[in-house]
C-alpha cells in the first residue's frame, strides 16, 4: 500500500517531467523535416544529427541572443534586488503594519501579469499617459518614443519581477535578531553604519536567493520583451518561439532549450543550495 | 534604527507597484476610446467586455482550465508532498524529490516545449491525446501546479513532528485513520494555500499554454496576449479593474476566515 502510494506520483512526474525533457534531449539531435511532426528522430535512419547544437556555438545570432538574455536577467534581478531589499526589510520592521504592507507588496498581483504588462502598454505608448504629463508639463513637445524600447522592456520585467524578491529579503529579515544592531549602537554605530555592518551581512544569503529567483526565470522570459520590447531584442525565449511557431524547426528550438538549461544548471544548484541552508 | 532611505525606497517602490493598477482601475471608468485618456465617466467599457464573446468564452475556459489542474495539482502534489515527508528513506526518493522540484524552478519556456513534444510523441505512439486543446493545457498547469503544491505540503509537514501520528496508532488507530483524521487535518491548510496558488498560475499562464493548447483551446491569458500585441484597448482597462476587485474580496475574506480561526 505505502509502495502503490509513492509509485502514483513517481509515474506522474516520470511521465510528465522526466520523459519531457528527455525528449528535448532527443530532438536537440534530431532532423528537421517536412513531415508531421516536422521532425525524424536519431532512429529513424539518419543517426544524430550534431548540426543544432554547432549551430548554437557557431552562428553569432544564437550566441548574442543567448548573452544578450543573460545580460538582462541580470540587470533585472539587480535593479529588483535594489529596491527588493529596502522594502523587504522595512516591511519585517513595520509592527503592526507589516501584513497591511506585505499584502500591499502582493495585491497588484492578483490583477493578472499580462494585464500590468499591458497597462505598461497604455502608459508608454507615443500617445499614453506618460508622455500626455510630460506634455502637459511643458517638458517636451513632441512625443517622446517609450514603448518597444529596451528601457520598456527592463522596466516590465523589473515590476513583473520586484514582488518575487521581496518575499525571501522579507522572510530573512523577519528572523534578524534586533539585540545586535542595539549592541552596535551601543557601542557607538550611527544607525547607518549599524545597518550596513551589522544587518546587511546577515541578510546576504537572502538576498543572493532573491537576486536568483529573478535571474532564473528572466533569463527565458519570452512574454514582456515581446510586448515591451524592440525588435532587435532577441532574447532567448523569444528565438525559441520564432524558431519553434514560425520557422517549424523543432530540433533548434530544442537546442536552444537544451543552452539555456544547461547555462542555468549553476545558478539553479546555487538557488537549491541557498534554499537547504535557510 | 532603520535608515530614513530605506523607509523612502520602500514607499517608492510601492509607488511603483502600484501606480499602473490605479491608473488601470480609474481610467476604466473613462468614456474615451484611448486607454489611459480621461471622456468622462462612462461604463461603456464594461458594457463592451459583457458584449465580448471570444474573451468571455477564453475567461470561461480558463476558469475550468484553473479549477481543473488546481484540484488534480492538490492531488498528486498532496501525495508528493506527503510522500517526501512522511516515508523516511526509500529508493528513488532523491530522484522523486529532484522530479518534484525541477518545474519550479526551469524556465517556462523550456517546460513548454518538453510539454508539447511529450504529447506530441504520445499521440504519434498511443494515438492518445488526439490533438491539443483544454486538456493539454490542463495537463500542462497541473504538472506545474504538483511541483507548488508538493513544496508547500512537504514543508508544513516537515515543522510538524510525526509524535501526532504515533500517538494515534498507539492509542489503536490504523495506518489508514491515523492519516485521515491526525495527518490530513495537518495538511489541510497547505492543500488549500497550494489549490489557490496553482489555480493562480493557471489563470495566469501564457507561456505554458501557448505551446500546449492549438487552436481550439485558447486561454485567457493567451487571448490577451495576442489582443495586447496589437496594443492596449479600454475593454483591458474594465477587465483588470474586475479582476483586482475578485482578487480583494477573496483576500478579505481569507483573512476574515484566518483571523476567526486565531
Amino acid at each position: 500500500m505505502r509502495v502503490a502510494l509513492r509509485l502514483v506520483p513517481g509515474l506522474w512526474l516520470a511521465l510528465l517531467v522526466a520523459a519531457p525533457l528527455a525528449l528535448v534531449f532527443v530532438l536537440a539531435v534530431s532532423w528537421q523535416s517536412n513531415g508531421v511532426p516536422p521532425y525524424d528522430p536519431p532512429w529513424a535512419g539518419q543517426g544524430t544529427n550534431p548540426d543544432n547544437l554547432r549551430l548554437l556555438l557557431e552562428d553569432p545570432y544564437y550566441r548574442a541572443s543567448l548573452a544578450q538574455s543573460f545580460v538582462v536577467a541580470a540587470l533585472t534581478a539587480g535593479l529588483c534586488l535594489l529596491l527588493a531589499a529596502p522594502m523587504g526589510i522595512a516591511i519585517a520592521r513595520a509592527g503592526r503594519w507589516r501584513n497591511a504592507l506585505l499584502a500591499a507588496v502582493l495585491l497588484p498581483f492578483w490583477t493578472g501579469f499580462l494585464i500590468r504588462i499591458g497597462a505598461w502598454i497604455g502608459l508608454l505608448r507615443d500617445e499614453g499617459w506618460i508622455n500626455a504629463v510630460l506634455r502637459g508639463l511643458g517638458l517636451t513637445q513632441d512625443a517622446i518614443p517609450l514603448l518597444y524600447t529596451h528601457g520598456a522592456m527592463l522596466l516590465g520585467m523589473v515590476y513583473a519581477y520586484l514582488p518575487f524578491a521581496v518575499l525571501p529579503v522579507f522572510a530573512a529579515a523577519t528572523r534578524l535578531d534586533p539585540v545586535l544592531e542595539e549592541a552596535a549602537a551601543d557601542l557607538g554605530a550611527t544607525p547607518g553604519h549599524a545597518f550596513l555592518t551589522v544587518t546587511l551581512p546577515q541578510l546576504f544569503p537572502a538576498l543572493a536567493a532573491a537576486f536568483l529567483l529573478v535571474f532564473i526565470p528572466a533569463a527565458g522570459e519570452y512574454v514582456i520583451p515581446e510586448l515591451l520590447g524592440p525588435p532587435d531584442a532577441t532574447l532567448v525565449g523569444r528565438v525559441l518561439f520564432q524558431e519553434f511557431f514560425q520557422n517549424r524547426d523543432w530540433p533548434v528550438a530544442s537546442a536552444l532549450a537544451l543552452a539555456l538549461l544547461a547555462l542555468l544548471t549553476g545558478p539553479i544548484l546555487l538557488f537549491q543550495r541557498l534554499g537547504r541552508a535557510q | 534604527m532603520t535608515p530614513r532611505l530605506v523607509r523612502v525606497l520602500l514607499w517608492g517602490g510601492l509607488a511603483f507597484l502600484w501606480l499602473p493598477v490605479v491608473l488601470l482601475v480609474g481610467y476604466a471608468f473613462s468614456a474615451s476610446s484611448v486607454p489611459f485618456r480621461w471622456g468622462g465617466f462612462s461604463l461603456r467599457w464594461f458594457a463592451a467586455l459583457a458584449a465580448n464573446d471570444r474573451l468571455l468564452e477564453a475567461a470561461w475556459l480558463s476558469l475550468r482550465v484553473a479549477a481543473g489542474s488546481a484540484t488534480l495539482a492538490v492531488l498528486l502534489g498532496g501525495a508528493t508532498g506527503w510522500v517526501l515527508a512522511r516515508h523516511g528513506a526509500f529508493a528513488g526518493r532523491s530522484l522523486l524529490g529532484t522530479l518534484a522540484g525541477a518545474p519550479l524552478v526551469l524556465p517556462e519556456v523550456v517546460t513548454g516545449l518538453s510539454l508539447l513534444l511529450l504529447f506530441v510523441a504520445l499521440e504519434g505512439a498511443t494515438g492518445w491525446p488526439a490533438g491539443r486543446g483544454a486538456l493539454t493545457v490542463l495537463l500542462a498547469h497541473a504538472t506545474l501546479g504538483t511541483a507548488y503544491v508538493a513544496v508547500i505540503v512537504q514543508s508544513r509537514l516537515a515543522t510538524r513532528d510525526r509524535d501526532l501520528e504515533e500517538a494515534a496508532q498507539d492509542l489503536g488507530a490504523t495506518p489508514a485513520a491515523a492519516f485521515a483524521t491526525v495527518t490530513l487535518p495537518l495538511m489541510a491548510p497547505a492543500l488549500a494555500a497550494g489549490w489557490l496558488l496553482a489555480f493562480t498560475l493557471s489563470l495566469d499562464d501564457v507561456v505554458l499554454a501557448s505551446f500546449t493548447s492549438g487552436p481550439s483551446g485558447t486561454t485567457l491569458p493567451v487571448a490577451l496576449f495576442s489582443m495586447l500585441r496589437l496594443g492596449m484597448t479600454p475593454e483591458v482597462n474594465a477587465l483588470a479593474t474586475l479582476l483586482l476587485a475578485a482578487a480583494a474580496l477573496t483576500l478579505g475574506l481569507v483573512g476574515l476566515l484566518l483571523r476567526g480561526r486565531d
